[in-house]
């Protein structure tokens, strides 16, 4: 009992990188871009959360704000990213998949070669703690599952309510799905389909900043080149999985994060199998459960990865 | 805009120019509309109908030239400009979000419906069954577009224009992808709706524009060639100056001789996408020197009927006996060299790579043959002399061989196949909807070729929603409905009645 209360209590926190991550990629796709930078823009968010509150933090009177500004400053940098990809992508139409790469390896490289300017080496930080819920934390079983945790998870899954919200009850929602799966019908009764664009990245790319700064300000409370581990490439890989759909998303996020946490748990009990089978677990599981599950027909975004140019004769 | 409220009692276009790289497609074109009128804009493929609507809609941008609303100049920069002055359109292809639901479609474009966080889908809803009302339009406004037919976008398409404020209708090719009875149904709605509407309308069908339209202006290589009356003048008139030339769409004329059956196909069964019997049983034989056309209302097993025989979809039992060998479940290169040669249905996907050039389009089912082939190299100076030789042939405009095949028009592109299959001498040939939305110039290249293969012996199955294209090209006519043949007939005793009854499912059909 306790070791299943224990390995759920640990997925669930690792799940939240990658469910705000693959929130954002979905605003990308949705809106027709596919946006490979994810992990790049993850990485500098979780450098410059980390950053902030070590180097203008240390020693101030309050130093938790500190915390704070840097998961805001994370966050409008990975705004400025996803406008910068939209610019490339949108404006330029490059190949989205190419440019993606190109931006993945800026942010990693820039992240790691800022961190060694300023910081140097392995530097841990306070980071931000949990935040147990008055009253409900107390209850037993659920309590230490659900609301004993870093305030960013609670946000994390207030988010997904959020997201499916925006998505199919806003206006804006309904232009996105609609610049992204038929980008000439809604140029034709005047939408602006690459003003869209630009928002849903820089939607996208906000979140995915938030997400790298998570991992470093509440996940390990340090910065390290590896920080991301290719979280990035899992929310774009989670998105297809969770059929562009906030709620099929986090499920995803979940069952692979759980996956992750079995592993560890397994591992803790000491018993004799090679560990290496056992770090493979979430990756078979994921790709198992993409092939088996039935296909998105009908609801995807069709024109995902294809750049929009009106007087492009078809 | 300020003009949101006014009614359009005029609206002319002057001396547009419109330019793409390499094509002239508006030459310097005048027309007028006046209020109630319906104008018909016919003229063939790639003369500059469609560009021209475009530019209306503020869709393109014109080099040169004026737009005048009740005689005064406006600019539309975007399609909103021409929405706010009352303008709307339904395009060839239907703008609708296929994954979105009908009411969403029509929230797109409604900014009342914007409010701040909340889209007001209960005010879209009361708008829609307004417009549903008042024309009598049957549309349910929470299905998803993908869930409808094409009859079904379509009208979808003229509640959301209408609900968007138009009281200004551009059509382009409204009946384009409709069956027989759906045109029908249409032409009723538009004759209704002209009371209160100008329309303008884009087609190639003569008989809709002789029904419909008051005024006619003709478009030939970017050029209004021709305005005046409709009723002043005839369809063949009118196809004369559309074409510039007579067209007489040729007609089957040889003695049906049945010299042996060539494609035999017996107790057929295969099962569609979504996994029902597309094909229940069916049995049909065609002979040759033959054309055998296949009637029916599209969706009643055509598609897998033509894809079952080429080896594209499997067959669960039956048999495809091709010059006396059983070809069901060959691969579809085992077909093509038995000789079956294939006109598919969708010309821009399965009919050519659009990214390859002409030249490389032509020899792709035989790459690999001696003729194009050296030593595992591609013999290019071959390549070229078979491609000159069947543009010339074929009568394919494009600037050189070297162009990508998805540039050319339709009817270009349906040349570009034609050429190919015929110029490998088939035994066979399956032709799937070879004229659908092409102009009648094409069309009449394309039925002379069928014709002429079919008096050198060889077979045709002619699938085909045209009753005019069946009847004109066949020897015998085979009704479809529901995956099996209904009834197959002689093509003299094939009225339009009679087929249309047949059609409908109704099997016994003598007595009517």
């Amino acid at each position: 009992m306790t070791f299943i209360l224990n390995f759920l209590s640990l997925g669930i926190p690792f799940s939240v990188a990658l469910l705000i991550a693959s929130l954002g990629e979905m605003f990308n796709q949705r809106a027709g871009i596919f946006n490979l930078g994810c992990e790049g823009i993850m990485a500098m968010g979780a450098f410059l959360g980390m950053l902030i509150p070590y180097s203008i933090g240390r020693g101030a009177d309050v130093p938790g704000i500190y915390n704070y500004l840097g998961l805001l400053v994370a966050t409008g940098v990975g705004a400025l990213l996803g406008l910068f990809f939209a610019m490339v992508v949108v404006t330029f139409r490059a190949p989205q998949g190419i440019a993606g790469i190109g931006l993945q390896m800026f942010g990693v490289g820039t992240a790691g070669t800022l961190f060694r300017h300023f910081v140097g080496g392995t530097q841990s930080i306070p980071g931000i703690n949990r935040a147990p819920i008055p009253f409900l934390a107390d209850i037993p079983v659920l309590g230490p599952l659900f609301f004993n945790h870093n305030p960013l998870v609670y946000v994390a899954f207030f988010l997904v309510p959020i997201a499916w919200y925006v998505l199919f009850k806003t206006p804006w929602g309904l232009r996105v799905r609609a610049v992204g799966t038929h980008p000439r019908a809604a140029d034709s009764i005047g939408i602006q389909v690459n003003k869209v664009r630009f928002q849903a990245l820089a939607l996208g790319g906000a979140l995915a900043g938030l997400a790298g700064a998570y991992l470093s300000l509440c996940q390990a409370k340090m910065f390290s080149d590896e920080i991301i581990a290719g979280r990035g490439f899992i929310a774009v890989a989670l998105v297809y999985f969770g059929h562009w759909n906030p709620v099929k998303i986090m499920g995803g996020a979940l069952l692979f994060s759980l996956a992750q946490a079995l592993q560890l748990a397994i591992q803790g009990l000491g018993i004799d199998f090679p560990y290496e089978f056992l770090v493979m677990l979430p990756y078979v599981l994921v790709i198992l459960v993409l092939t088996l599950s039935r296909k998105a027909q009908h609801m995807g975004p069709t024109a995902l990865g294809k750049p929009f140019n009106r007087e492009m004769r078809t | 805009m300020e003009h949101t409220t006014r009614t359009i009692n005029s609206l002319r276009v002057e001396h547009i120019t419109k330019r793409f790289p390499g094509v002239l497609a508006c030459d310097d074109i005048s027309l007028s509309i006046g209020k109630g009128e319906v104008l018909a804009l016919v003229g063939e493929n790639g003369a500059g109908k469609t560009t021209l609507m475009n530019v209306l809609m503020g869709l393109y941008h014109p080099d040169e030239g004026k737009i005048f609303i009740n005689d005064e100049e406006v600019h539309f920069k975007s399609p909103n400009d021409a929405f706010a002055c009352g303008i709307g359109m339904v395009h060839q292809q239907y703008m609708l979000v296929p994954n979105m639901t009908v009411l969403e479609n029509i929230a797109l474009g409604y900014k009342q419906a914007w409010k701040g966080l909340k889209l007001d889908l209960a005010l879209v809803r009361r708008q829609v069954k307004d417009v549903i009302g008042k024309y009598g339009l049957t549309v349910d406004p929470d299905a998803y577009i993908w869930q409808l037919s094409v009859g079904e976008q379509q009208r979808v398409e003229l509640v959301k224009t209408l609900c968007l404020g138009a009281r200004f209708l551009i059509l382009d090719e409204p009946t384009s992808a409709l069956t027989p009875q759906e045109t029908d149904e249409l032409i009723v709605l538009l004759k209704r709706m002209a009371g209160e509407l100008s329309i303008i309308f884009i087609s190639h069908k003569l008989q809709e524009v002789k029904d419909l339209s008051s005024k006619v202006a003709i478009l030939r290589h970017g050029k209004v060639v021709f305005q005046g009356t409709t009723s002043d003048h005839s369809s063949s008139d009118i196809a004369a100056l559309m074409t510039g030339h007579e067209v007489v769409l040729p007609h089957n004329t040889g003695e049906a001789c049945c010299l042996g059956p060539m494609l035999q196909l017996k107790n057929l069964k295969a099962r569609s996408d979504r996994g029902f019997l597309a094909l229940d049983d069916l049995s049909l034989y065609v002979c040759k020197g033959e054309i055998v056309g296949l009637a029916g209302v599209s969706g009643n097993g055509q598609r897998e009927l033509a894809e079952v025989i080429n080896g594209l979809r499997h067959v669960e039992s039956g048999q495809i006996l091709f010059d006396g060998q059983d070809i069901a479940n060959f691969t579809p290169a085992q077909v093509i060299d038995a000789g079956m040669g294939y006109i598919p249905e969708e010309r821009n996907t399965e009919g050519i790579v659009p990214s390859f050039s002409m030249k490389e389009n032509f020899i792709l089912k035989d790459s690999t043959s001696s003729q194009f082939n050296r030593h595992a190299f591609l013999n290019n100076k071959e390549i070229d002399r078979n491609a000159n030789e069947l543009r010339e042939k074929f009568d394919i405009r494009s600037p050189n061989i070297e162009v990508a095949a998805g540039s050319l028009s339709g009817g270009n592109i349906q040349k570009v196949i034609l050429a190919r299959e015929i110029s490998r001498n088939p035994k066979f040939l399956i032709a799937v909807y070879p004229t659908r939305g092409l102009d009648m110039g094409a069309a009449e290249f394309i039925h002379k070729q069928l014709l002429q293969k079919r008096n050198e012996g060889v077979g045709i199955l002619l699938i085909s929603e045209e009753l005019d294209e069946i009847t004109n090209l066949s020897d015998q006519v085979a009704v479809i409905f529901k995956g099996k043949i209904q009834k197959v007939l002689p093509s003299s005793k094939a009225s339009r009645r009679r087929l249309g009854i047949l059609m409908a499912g109704v099997k016994d059909d003598e007595e009517i």
